[in-house]
């Protein structure tokens, strides 16, 4: 029963943990750009969500649209006035400057917000469980689970079935044959980007109604998310779901064998450990990722 | 239709096309012929956009173009089929195919040209729902062109259409290129196989360490001593 209930509870941020690391994959995918201050934008998500419910005084879940627009215009606004530039020079200055991106948006979330832990107290779903048989879930994490989903399947579509979204593939393929075909890869870049920031702001907003928002929240989610990304196969979107999945799984799964054996050793607090243990097996058995198609 | 005016290439700083000029006319085959090396692939990446010259110009239907990018340049009405194909491997054969038409907004001019596609390369139709990534190489040129002709371009410059291919389906591409132009299309052929362009062409230009070194008709050239020397073996 507690396996199942951890399984249960481990597909839903499973979810979460997909949609966070969605964006990471397609910038990755379209740019071949490491984006290190992927961990921000998400926590940037968690304060548009928390800020705005508290001012507007709406339920942080009518704040989601808020976080979406925010990570799409913060997306934007990195790639155009930033990240444009880094491309013209070595590939080395490119990692640095999106960990650059990092240490700014971080130390600039320290000097606006403070070092506070804030987490949205009032609202609709917050505090309020559903029991199952002799399951409970909290309410929250279930929309965060299902939203997260929708969103996925938004994004998933939309790359898949559209013109512009199979512009997008082209470019990730190959970007020179795609600007043959008269696509404007610069404008692909700038629609990974807002891509990416709307996809991870969105999970920000639906993690900051069960997670303290803080500035320095990012790395916790972002190094997941990373796992993710390397797990699933570098660029692939497919495999970033089944990845976030997984991870989400093993972080539940794994502390519940720990108190079914009585072990301390195998308890709550190496949940993390196992889920890069899990990685680094997967990264060396099978380099190129679950579902990775590139070498 | 298009005029090459003496221009000069780069590649990282260093000459690699010296005062080249070359004209193709509307409905006008014309081939570069040359040896490996000789600039052609090059050449062709200018007029695409790719490169830009730094000396002298190029105009397309009277209108300068050699500052333009890329996609701007295919939106004038020129396609590139470079010679590495750059199939998008993963994407279906009908995915690949509408990417050629992305510039292009009417439903019904693409479905016409994917139609036209799969007429001149009954093989494509067969195989529309397979991942471009899992054809022949023949296949695959043949999916390249198809992609290249789905923007209704103006001008069609196809780099090495038969590089690495068997000889039997060398000349099915060759075939191909002639179909094309008897249809009137404009075409601007890049080959390694000197004679069987000159042939099938119109006109051609002879390059050689980045410079034109004769042009004339396909039948003149192919008289001459130089290229049946250089190049024929003769």
């Amino acid at each position: 029963m507690l396996i199942i209930d951890a399984l249960l509870q481990g597909i839903l941020m499973g979810l979460l943990f997909a949609l966070v690391a969605l964006g990471l994959t397609i910038i990755f995918g379209v740019m071949d750009i490491v984006n290190f201050a992927h961990g921000e934008f998400l926590m940037l998500g968690m304060y548009t969500v928390y800020w705005t419910s508290l001012f507007l005084n709406i339920d942080p879940l009518l704040a989601l649209p808020a976080s979406a627009i925010m990570g799409i215009l913060l997306g934007l606004a990195s790639y155009y006035c930033f990240i444009r530039y880094l491309l013209r020079g070595p590939a080395i200055a490119q990692l640095f400057g999106t960990f650059g991106l990092m240490l700014f948006l971080q130390y600039f979330a320290m000097f606006l917000f403070k070092t506070d832990y804030r987490m949205v107290e009032k609202g609709l779903l917050v505090g309020k469980s559903l029991s199952v048989g002799p399951f409970i879930f909290d309410w929250t994490k279930i929309a965060a689970g299902l939203l997260s989903l929708i969103s996925f399947i938004v994004v998933f579509y939309f790359i898949n079935m559209t013109k512009t979204g199979k512009a997008l593939q082209a470019t990730a393929l190959n970007k020179e044959a795609a600007s043959y075909m008269g696509i404007k890869t610069d404008r692909m870049n700038a629609l990974a980007w807002a891509i990416g920031g709307g996809t991870v702001g969105v999970a920000g907003g639906l993690l900051v109604n069960f997670y303290y928002a803080y500035p320095m929240v990012g790395i916790l989610f972002v190094m997941i998310a990373f796992a993710c990304v390397a797990l699933g196969g570098f660029g692939s979107i497919k495999g970033v779901f089944f990845a976030g999945l997984l991870i989400g799984i093993l972080e539940m799964v794994f502390p519940v064998f720990g108190q079914l054996v009585g072990s301390d050793f195998l308890g709550p607090h190496f949940k993390v450990t196992i889920i890069y243990l899990a990685y680094f097996i997967i990264v060396v058995v099978r380099p190129q990722g679950l579902f990775g198609w590139r070498q | 239709m298009l005029r090459v005016t003496e221009i000069e290439v780069c590649y990282s700083g260093i000459p690699v096309i010296h005062n080249v000029s070359l004209d193709v006319n509307r409905g006008e085959l014309v081939t570069v012929v040359g040896s490996n090396g000789a600039g052609k692939s090059t050449l062709l990446k200018t007029i695409a956009g790719t490169l830009h010259p730094v000396k002298g110009s190029i105009s397309f239907e009277n209108e300068e173009i050699h500052h333009l990018s890329t996609p701007d340049i295919v939106r004038k009405g020129i396609t590139y089929i470079p010679e590495s194909r750059s199939i998008f491997g993963p994407l279906s054969v009908e995915e690949n195919l509408e990417l050629g038409a992305f510039i292009l907004k009417d439903e019904r001019v693409i479905k016409r040209n994917l139609e036209f596609v799969y007429t001149l390369f009954p093989r494509l139709a067969e195989r529309r729902k397979q991942p471009g990534g899992t054809l022949s190489g023949g296949e695959q040129q043949m999916l390249a062109i198809g992609r290249g002709l789905m923007s209704t371009p103006k001008l069609l410059m196809l780099d090495e259409p038969s590089l690495g291919l068997m000889p039997k389906l060398v000349d099915e591409m060759l075939d191909a290129v002639a179909h094309l132009r008897s249809m009137g299309k404009t075409i601007l052929l890049v080959e390694q196989n000197v004679r069987e362009s000159l042939e099938l062409a119109d006109r051609g230009y002879v390059l050689q360490t980045g410079r034109t070194i004769d042009h004339g008709t396909g039948k003149e050239l192919l008289n001459k001593d130089i290229i049946r020397k250089a190049f024929l073996g003769l």
